[in-house]
């Protein structure tokens, strides 16, 4: 459980860091919180050449409000971000799925950013950022572009970031008026990555009857996997009776596999469960909600 | 009379430096030594045809690469076999670099040292190994059926095989007006104790304190034995046991796997420090203690019980297939456990008990807290619900037709125990035992609560599971009690420690026996340099053990103290007491002597250190001429060690009870309530004693509902780490009820029995009763995880799964105090 050896560089700034990252090429990796980074080298099960710590990169240490939204920087742990009230307030969703996040100690030094770079299937924060149709800004020693979160992850632990570039800044829009957002997720242990969770944006008209519904669910699917419900529930209410057909509608998209921890048709039955569990919070949640929704005892 | 401390929830004296992060546990030593690595194998089974190290020697730091090829004398000998029981038809041991052969993923094949860890394990990874590799044999199915035997020269998989039998329990079944039979499962599981194994050794070169012209061995260990590491080394090694030290640093954790000894990696590295002349250590890592120290648990166990209609047992016939991994290191205790602690507090007219041992190309098994008594009481527990549900009789009444009750004690259960003594309980009151554990659950009040529950949307189960655990084995401990001049006490006991708390409870015994503060009294544990002889700590023994050894050991000192206050106060000794750290006259407390002096005047001296060694010199005092400075028959200092060594077992009980929901939905299971009712005969500290059973539950729940080992076909252990093999955290670990019972044990002086190990056993079978009470269907293996039950929820609408029959409601409905959901966390 020692790392193999690898050249390590802390810069303090981002053209120069960049600069590194791209010089060692595919045998580069970014270190942010390390908490997923750092088991991965000890197990040997990665072997990069070069490691650019940017824990000491200024510019990246910012959590930004404003009416777009909250814009996080790559240097921003989970606990911060968890933290600010401001953020908070603007896209409730953050810090919705920031308590399901590993323990208080991992989100203590892990970052958001990290999290969604590492792509891992069962993070939430990924998930987060697909379901709010975030994006990602993205540096590389051409310059900056901003990445969709539709076409961020393009699989398990993989992204559209290529060697040499660093993502710089998450960005998390405002839901709509009238959303409520909600996560849920089953685990089996509290903190341990979900063996199915379901985000869900619900968004009430005046009259308290759904416009717009969408989920991302995660562990079910190579990626999180988002699906838009709206057709399936527009102009009905959130009563839980109502929500079983979208439930069941975003479960059928899962595609679940068998491990030791859980087997595919659970995960799918949890998809379901979930997911109904998830649109009845986030519509309860929404600003013009209904007074008796259901509100599920998962967490 | 300063207050008793025994009986009382002193502090633990450990723990002001443990917390603090002032312990220092194996890695925290040797700071400048080289480092070790082992290459392991990657395959279940496999021959090794070539190691080619050539790639390894570039790597900086190298300080040189062992193979089995290195080895000679008795360490080119296969390890010892600690237990050999004559009932092992064929016993393989391991050797200490493999030989030819590998036969689990994890074995050792080579050793590197180098510079420091970094080095090593770049070293090692460089070192090609060339296997043929061979077919695995995983779980008790591919090794009963023999088609792949384990080990070459071996016709099938069997180590061990043992039949045990009172009265004639197959008739017995076959005559009773009721019978079942039922297949238990429980998989396997692993202590896994915080800090993993580590030995550091330092070769010291001759000095005439060595006694030969050969050097002398200091061995670091992480053990649960230093006696036993120090007798293994010094075998291996051919050094003379006097040329051995072995001493024991803070141990964060044993529960079993460190009283396997030696281990391959607690031979070599005392060997590569020998042989290199230079300090060596090895800190196991997470990843090698999955696959490379030892598991335990997995067992198949068929019953065929024959009974009543009153549900009392007529015949209990049981098979087992216990699955022992690649070796037979520790000998076949936890299958002899089972085989004898089945029967827990339960009288059946007649026991037929048969297991076989078998080879698998997994990590060995060797005892885990509790030791194959989860096994049997899974067994037991879930039969006693079977036969009360066939009878349509209340779970606990069936029970209390079964125990054995207190007049019948001592109970002689006709069998022979694992330490090869006759099953006599020695006390015990299993009747009260039940009625205690009903009044703390409210088992009455339950069906009361269910249906509430149920009106609520809420599904909710309760179980109940009994135990009985023989603690204390022999064959003895030591104790040694010192007073220093300074009145402060030393007290030193061979076993070890691994966060018992030993330092303070065998502080409270010397304490009270001497009538001395306890924060004089100092303990020594694990040091061969201060107790030479010993066993170890295993078997919930260290109370009674050791315990009674340095009560009596502060026995015997208070008689040359009282010898030698009586000459100094001119008075019969039958007049003086023990005060407050003095000697004094009965009823005339200022005619005394300080404990300190009596250390003084019991060893004259010639040179004068300080102000209390000046009192002992030859020109202190007047001097008696008439006889010689140390009395005849006396030696000097205040001093006392005698030992314990108990005629056999001394008998703990207790019976736990939990109340479980499962969501409807997910399947999750979340534990409501968890009580224990528990008997380890007089406490001596009762917060350390719910400290014990605290731990242990933590560990039954985990066996329960978290922990197993993902073997996969080709032997591979797919969750060989924390993130994947599910430790409970502290938040998944109940709130736990506990009620004490106080039934002394008539075996050795302080009337105690063990409790380190009671808190882990009923888990999976109060769990499994419990989940099945809410579900409706048999649970008959564990663990059980949320996708499990899902599974089994589906199975049973299949009906391919037997339901429960509705549990009656017990005849004493209590309406008042029902138990108490707690919040979801
Ligand atoms: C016990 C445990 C439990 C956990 N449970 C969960 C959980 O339930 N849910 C969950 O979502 N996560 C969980 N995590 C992971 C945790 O959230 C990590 O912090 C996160 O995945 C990675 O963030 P990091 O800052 O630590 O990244 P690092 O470990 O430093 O890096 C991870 C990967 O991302 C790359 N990377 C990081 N930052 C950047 C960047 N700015 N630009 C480009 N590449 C980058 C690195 O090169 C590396 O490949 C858990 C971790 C542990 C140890």
């Amino acid at each position: 459980m020692k790392p193999p050896p690898f050249a390590y560089h802390a810069p303090t700034d981002l053209d120069e860091a960049v600069g590194l990252l791209a010089e060692a090429g595919d045998e580069g990796k970014v270190l942010a919180g390390g908490q997923s980074l750092i088991p991965l080298l000890n197990m040997r099960l990665a072997a990069p050449r070069v490691l650019v710590d940017i824990n000491a990169v200024a510019g990246l240490e910012d959590i930004r409000v404003d009416a777009a939204g909250v814009r996080v920087g790559a240097r921003v742990r989970h606990a911060e971000l968890e933290a600010d009230t401001a953020a908070a307030e603007a896209v409730p969703l953050l810090g919705q799925g920031l308590r399901l996040v590993a323990h208080p100690v991992i989100r203590n030094r892990g970052t958001t950013v990290g999290s969604i770079a590492h792509a891992d299937p069962s993070a939430e924060m990924p998930a987060v950022l697909a379901l709010l149709e975030g994006a990602v800004e993205v540096r590389g020693r051409a310059g900056t572009r901003t990445v969709p979160a539709a076409e961020f992850v393009t699989g398990p632990m993989e992204t559209a970031l290529a060697p040499g570039e660093i993502a710089v800044a998450a960005r998390f829009p405002r839901p709509r008026p009238g959303t409520g957002t909600a996560f849920v997720e089953t685990a089996r242990r509290n903190g341990d990555y979900a063996l199915c969770g379901a985000a869900a944006a619900v968004t009430l008209g005046a009259d308290g009857r759904i416009t717009a519904a969408r989920c991302c669910l995660i562990s079910v699917a190579p990626v999180p996997l988002v699906v838009d419900l709206t057709d399936h529930l527009a102009g009905r209410t959130a009563r839980l009776g109502d929500l079983d057909g979208a439930a069941a509608a975003a479960a059928e998209q899962a595609d679940p596999e068998d491990d030791i921890h859980a087997g595919a048709d659970y995960r799918r039955h949890l998809a379901r469960v979930l997911t109904a569990r998830a649109l009845a919070r986030a519509a309860a949640a929404a600003p013009a909600a209904v007074a008796d929704t259901y509100t599920g005892a998962s967490r | 009379m300063s207050t008793r401390m025994f009986g009382a929830p002193v502090q633990r004296s450990e723990d002001a430096r443990l917390v603090a992060g002032r312990g220092a546990f194996l890695d925290d030593l040797g700071a400048g030594a080289c480092a070790a690595a082992f290459v392991r194998s990657p395959h279940a089974r496999a021959r090794i045809r070539d190691i080619d190290a050539t790639d390894a020697v570039d790597v900086a730091g190298i300080i040189a690469v062992f193979t089995y090829e290195d080895l000679s004398g008795a360490m080119a000998e296969p390890l010892p076999l600690l237990i050999p029981h004559p009932c092992i038809v064929d016993g393989r041991t391991p050797y200490a670099l493999a030989r030819e052969h590998v036969h689990y993923v994890g074995e050792p094949v080579a050793m590197v040292v180098a510079a420091d860890r970094y080095a090593a394990e770049d070293a090692a990874a460089r070192i090609r190994v060339d296997y043929e590799v061979g077919e695995a044999v995983v779980g008790v199915d591919a090794a009963v059926s023999a088609e792949r035997t384990v080990h070459a020269g071996m016709a099938d998989n069997v180590a061990a095989h043992l039949v045990q039998e009172v009265g004639d329990a197959r008739a017995a079944v076959a005559a009773a007006p009721n019978s079942l039979e039922l297949e238990l499962d429980i998989e396997r599981s692993a202590a896994t104790p915080l800090e993993g194994r580590g030995v550091y050794a330092r070769w010291e070169p001759a000095t005439s304190a060595t006694g030969t012209d050969d050097g002398r061995l200091r061995v670091y260990s992480s053990t649960q034995t230093a006696t036993g590491v120090r007798a293994a080394v010094a075998a291996k090694l051919e050094l003379a046991l006097g040329q051995v030290d072995v001493v024991v640093p803070d141990v964060g954790g044993g529960f079993g796997v460190k009283i396997v000894h030696p281990w391959p990696e607690e031979v070599m590295v005392p060997w590569a420090a020998r042989r290199l002349g230079r300090e060596v250590k090895w800190v196991e890592d997470r990843r090698e203690h999955f696959v490379a120290a030892a598991h335990e648990r997995a067992q198949r166990q068929r019953v065929r019980v024959g009974f009543d209609d009153s549900g009392r047992i007529l015949g209990l016939d049981v098979d087992i297939l216990h699955d022992n991994g690649a070796y037979l290191p520790y000998g076949v205790i936890v299958p002899i456990v089972t085989s004898t602690q089945l029967l827990g507090p339960y009288k059946p007219g007649a026991y037929r008990v048969e297991f076989r041992s078998l080879y698998t190309t997994t990590a060995v098994v060797t005892p885990y807290r509790g030791a194959g008594r989860p096994q049997g009481v899974f067994a037991m527990e879930r039969t006693m619900d079977a036969v009360a549900d066939h009878l349509g009789l209340d779970r606990l009444q069936v029970r209390a037709a079964n125990v054995i009750r207190p007049e019948e004690m001592p109970y002689d259960q006709g069998l022979m125990f694992q330490d090869g003594r006759p099953l006599i309980y020695d006390s015990g009151d299993y009747p009260r035992m039940l009625e205690m554990i009903a009044e703390l659950v409210d088992w009455p009040g339950f069906a009361e609560y269910r249906e509430r529950a149920r009106r609520e949307g809420r599904r909710v189960g309760i179980g109940v599971a009994c135990y009985v655990e023989g603690t204390g084995p022999g064959p003895y401990e030591g104790g040694h009690v010192q007073v220093e001049t300074s009145g402060k006490v030393r007290v030193a006991t061979g076993l070890t420690s691994q966060g018992q708390g030993h330092g303070t409870v065998l502080a409270q015994i010397v304490a009270d026996e001497l009538d001395v503060p306890i924060a004089d009294v100092e303990v020594t544990t694990g040091d061969t340099r201060r107790m030479a002889y010993s066993v170890g700590t295993f078997a919930s023994r260290g109370a009674v053990t050791s315990g009674s050894a340095v009560a009596l050991a502060a026995r015997r000192l208070k008689e040359k103290a009282l010898r030698i206050a009586a000459e100094a106060l001119e008075a019969d000794a039958g007049d003086l007491e023990f005060a407050d750290g003095r000697i004094q006259v009965k009823g005339s407390p200022a005619h005394g002597i300080e404990l300190g002096t009596v250390a003084v005047l019991s060893n004259p001296l010639r040179y004068a250190f300080d102000a209390a060694s000046a009192a002992a010199t030859q020109f202190s005092g007047a001097a008696d001429h008439e006889s010689p400075p140390v009395a005849e028959g006396e030696a000097p200092g205040l001093e006392g060690t005698d030992y314990h060594s108990p005629l056999r077992c001394t008998f703990a009980n207790g019976a736990h009870a939990a109340v479980v929901e499962t969501d409807p939905d997910t399947a999750e299971i979340r534990i409501l309530r968890y009580c224990v009712v528990h008997d380890c005969g007089n406490l001596i500290n009762p917060r350390i004693v719910e400290g014990q059973v605290h731990g242990g539950v933590a560990q039954g729940v985990a066996g329960a509902l978290y922990e197993r080992m993902a073997y996969d076909s080709d032997g591979q252990l797919l969750n060989a780490s924390l993130m994947d093999f599910l430790m409970p955290y502290a938040s998944e670990v109940p709130t736990v009820e506990i009620a004490h019972m106080q039934t002394p044990s008539p075996l050795n002086p302080l009337g105690v029995k063990g409790a380190g190990e009671a808190g882990v056993i009923p888990g999976s079978a109060v769990l499994a009763a419990a989940v099945e009470d809410a579900e409706g269907f048999r649970v008959d293996r564990m663990p059980i995880s949320p996708s499990e039950l899902f599974e089994l929820r589906n199975r049973h609408a299949a009906g391919e799964v037997a339901s429960v029959p509705p549990r009656p409601s017990p005849a004493t409905a209590s309406d008042t105090s029902v138990p108490s959901a707690r919040e979801p966390r």
